[in-house]
């Protein structure tokens, strides 16, 4: 029995979480909610110089060819500092590249995005209520793609965009180069002012097919459980910030967090994150392993995740009182964090239907 | 990662099965209609012999005092591979599982030589004496006194929720033995024969409608002095090896207590106006919220294993598993006997929703058990995220001059 991260991976966890506390951190998060440019560009080339987006592109591409551990960390640190860069979104393109792209895909775009030429996204929703299961109205026709997708978050950034479309078998993906003529672009208002979000429009764009409908569902598994390692990020790092203030607050002559109300619900906080972790660590396993049981654990991992955040968000918020509420306070940067992580990739109630499906089936199959 | 046993690990535990499928075999399903208490008994006591012979009893233990000497990954193989049977374990997991070692670590050697073998082996069953009327969570604000008569203890008080008291041999007693000194100061611990005369056993009917604890009264019962553990005042030191073994032996779900997969079997078998209401949104939340309680709660614990594994020890993670646990059973219970509407409320014997009945009363008591939900938040609160105490009158007032705050 050896449920635990490899030993480089929590190398790797340490390097990058001591890089980012020195680099990023919600101050540089308001830096880039208060300017123009949609990503901090100083900050993304020093991450581009430490090899991150390289992480799990293959040697013979360009990359380091790191496994799922390593992946997992990047996430979880980019989750806690609130880097304001593009890697995740970066990261999502390259996994979809990796399950689905064609040798010439790959060659042309992994090198590329490797080495930070490229800033990848993955596009999925319309504007509507759709989940990422259901069917987009975007179309690839005779190498020519239409349609709009929004709100794209990283969107502004990217080079690369990886988008659903329709095709017989459910949505299945398209890559398209967003430099391309017949790709619009503008900024869209949406929750996360710190992690922006675009309206990209496709009008007879020239794009290729990536993979089938089958490699779609794999992709919205692997990106589950990377990005509940973003969530368990920024939900630890809004837990020590409402444990830092509830050992330092006074009120009616105590520490508030003497008062069980309050410390209960850190425990809360607590016991949440640690039932996500265990179900992000078996899906970055099952990932890693490509395991029968990943449609169950990435969903699993997906459906704790997001409920650790939505509850250490809110409840962070609350434990600061008024100060909390404030434009001026860093609890606004996590509160709204926890939609656009629940937004970029289906909500919990998408993925606990989904985690039933894959239950059901384990049931019969025992039956 | 990896979830295979190495290669030590899995030549254990393929011993062990071997073992169980030549010696359990008829435990190898439950049991047709439920024991009553005397067959609960004798075949617990057979069951316990049976591994003592064989050296499956006091797998972690010392050798010196009748152990296996072997790690807490033999342990926890050996549970894994006893709890896919229903052989009968709850008799002794008290007394070997928290009381037993309490003696051997300070008791002397004359006591460990007296008392731990036939505890070992089953002959001699035993329970712990702690919990009273006024003194549950807060343990140390125990009354029952013990006073020093020449080479005795003369014991007057009251227990309460001893289990298997009334089919106890011994059990350790923790005493008040100076009210004048602060609180924690002023406790002693004991052996106590539960022969002994002045000691009444009274069986507590609880909502299960079962009697697993019992009260316990002593008056004038004479506890010789050399059946102390530990030296006169430090009895809640000794208190503390009892229960740090008691968050050892509470843990997980109870074996065979329904989870996830029954709420999907009876969901299925569910039939509303156009489908099973396997396919109702609100069932299919609540399934998940089932899985990611128990499930989360295995896998935490795998952690904790595999830092058991590499011989480190586990961090404090696991101290989750029991506030999870019991109120997930609770929730998941009632949902279900909700969802089966008259079905549930009005439940067939020997019918699954019968055991969610079951399970709905039982995970009730759970939740106070070895530690209420409240308890053990603030246990994470305190020693796991560091934070400050609850507000307590000063820890250096004598016992006796306390006033509530």
């Amino acid at each position: 029995m050896d449920f635990d991260l490899s030993d480089d991976a929590k190398t790797l966890r340490e390097a990058a979480r001591k890089f980012l506390e020195a680099e990023a951190g919600p101050k540089s998060a308001r830096a880039v909610m208060d300017a123009e440019a949609p990503h901090d560009v100083a900050l993304w080339a020093k991450v581009v110089a430490q090899g991150w987006p390289s992480a799990r592109v293959p040697e013979a591409h360009g990359g380091l060819g790191l496994g799922t551990d390593e992946a997992c960390v990047l996430a979880e640190e980019v989750g806690r500092s609130l880097a304001p860069v593009p890697l995740l979104a970066t990261m999502d393109a390259i996994e979809a590249l990796l399950i689905a792209g064609s040798e010439a895909q790959k060659a042309r775009w992994l090198p590329r995005l490797a080495a930070g030429e490229a800033i990848g996204v993955v596009a999925w929703g319309e504007g509507d209520s759709k989940s990422p299961a259901q069917m987009p109205a975007t179309r690839l026709e005779s190498g020519r793609l239409s349609g709009v997708k929004t709100p794209v978050q990283d969107g502004l950034s990217a080079t690369l965009a990886v988008v659903t479309v329709a095709s017989a078998d459910g949505p299945a993906m398209a890559i398209v180069d967003l430099a391309s003529e017949g790709v619009t672009r503008s900024p869209v208002e949406a929750l996360d002012l710190v992690r922006k979000s675009a309206r990209i429009g496709f009008d007879s764009a020239p794009a290729e097919p990536l993979g089938d409908a089958a490699d779609w569902v794999r992709l919205t598994e692997r990106l589950a459980v990377l990005h509940a390692w973003e969530a368990l990020g920024t939900a630890g790092a809004a837990m020590e910030m409402a444990l830092a203030y509830a050992k330092d607050r006074q009120a009616f002559g105590l520490r508030i967090g003497r008062y069980q109300a309050v410390k209960h619900r850190l425990a809360d906080m607590y016991i949440k994150g640690e039932l996500a972790r265990a179900h992000a660590m078996h899906g970055c396993w099952a990932w890693g392993t490509d395991a029968s049981e990943l449609a169950q654990a990435a969903a699993a991992a997906r459906v704790a995740s997001l409920e650790a955040l939505s509850f250490t968000a809110e409840e962070t918020l609350q434990l600061h009182g008024g100060i909390g509420f404030t434009w001026e306070h860093d609890c606004q940067f996590f509160y709204r964090r926890a939609r656009a992580v629940s937004a970029a990739l289906g909500s919990r109630a998408h993925w606990a239907d989904r985690l039933v499906r894959a239950l059901e089936q384990r049931n019969r199959a025992a039956a | 990662m990896d979830f295979n046993d190495t290669p030590e690990q899995a030549a254990y535990r393929a011993q062990v099965r071997a073992w169980l499928e030549a010696n359990a075999a008829e435990y190898l399903a439950p049991p047709e209609k439920p024991w009553g208490l005397d067959e609960f008994v004798a075949r617990s006591k057979a069951w316990q012999r049976k591994k003592y012979e064989a050296g499956y009893a006091g797998i972690t233990w010392p050798k010196a005092v009748g152990g296996q000497g072997l790690t807490p990954m033999h342990q926890i193989i050996f549970g894994q591979e006893e709890s896919r049977t229903y052989v009968p374990t709850g008799l002794y997991s008290i007394g070997l599982g928290m009381c037993i070692p309490t003696v051997f670590t300070h008791g002397t050697p004359e006591l460990i030589a007296r008392f731990v073998p036939k505890a070992l082996s089953g002959e001699e069953v035993w329970c712990q004496l702690f919990s009273e009327p006024v003194a549950g969570s807060d343990l140390a604000s125990i009354r029952t006194r013990a006073e020093c008569d020449g080479e005795a203890w003369v014991v007057n008080g009251q227990k309460v929720w001893t289990s298997f008291a009334h089919r106890s041999d011994f059990g350790i007693l923790v005493t008040r033995t100076d009210f004048s000194a602060p609180k924690h100061r002023g406790l002693t611990m004991f052996i106590v024969d539960m022969k002994a005369p002045g000691v009444e056993v009274r069986p507590i009917r609880q909502m299960s409608g079962a009697s697993d604890f019992n009260e316990v009264f002593f008056t004038d019962v004479r506890v010789p002095d050399s059946w102390r553990l530990g030296a006169v005042g430090d009895g809640w030191k000794v208190a503390l090896t009892t229960l740090m073994h008691e968050r050892l032996a509470v843990g997980g779900k109870p074996r065979h207590a329904p989870g996830w997969q029954m709420l999907i079997e009876v969901a299925r078998g569910i039939e509303t106006d156009s489908a099973s209401a396997l396919e109702r949104a609100d069932v299919r939340q609540r399934i998940a919220s089932t899985y990611i309680a128990d499930e989360g709660v295995k896998l935490t614990q795998m952690r904790a294993l595999s830092a058991l594994s590499r011989g480190a020890m586990p961090g404090p993670e696991q101290s989750i598993a029991k506030v999870v646990v019991a109120k997930t059973m609770q929730d998941m219970a009632a949902a279900a006997l909700d969802l089966a509407e008259s079905a549930g409320f009005a439940a067939e014997k020997g019918s699954d929703l019968e055991k969610l009945q079951q399970s709905y009363l039982w995970s009730a008591g759970l939740r106070i058990a070895g530690g209420t939900d409240e308890i053990l938040r603030n246990i994470i609160a305190e020693r796991v995220l560091g934070l400050p105490g609850d507000l307590r009158p000063p820890k250096d007032t004598p016992f006796n001059e306390i006033e509530p705050l």
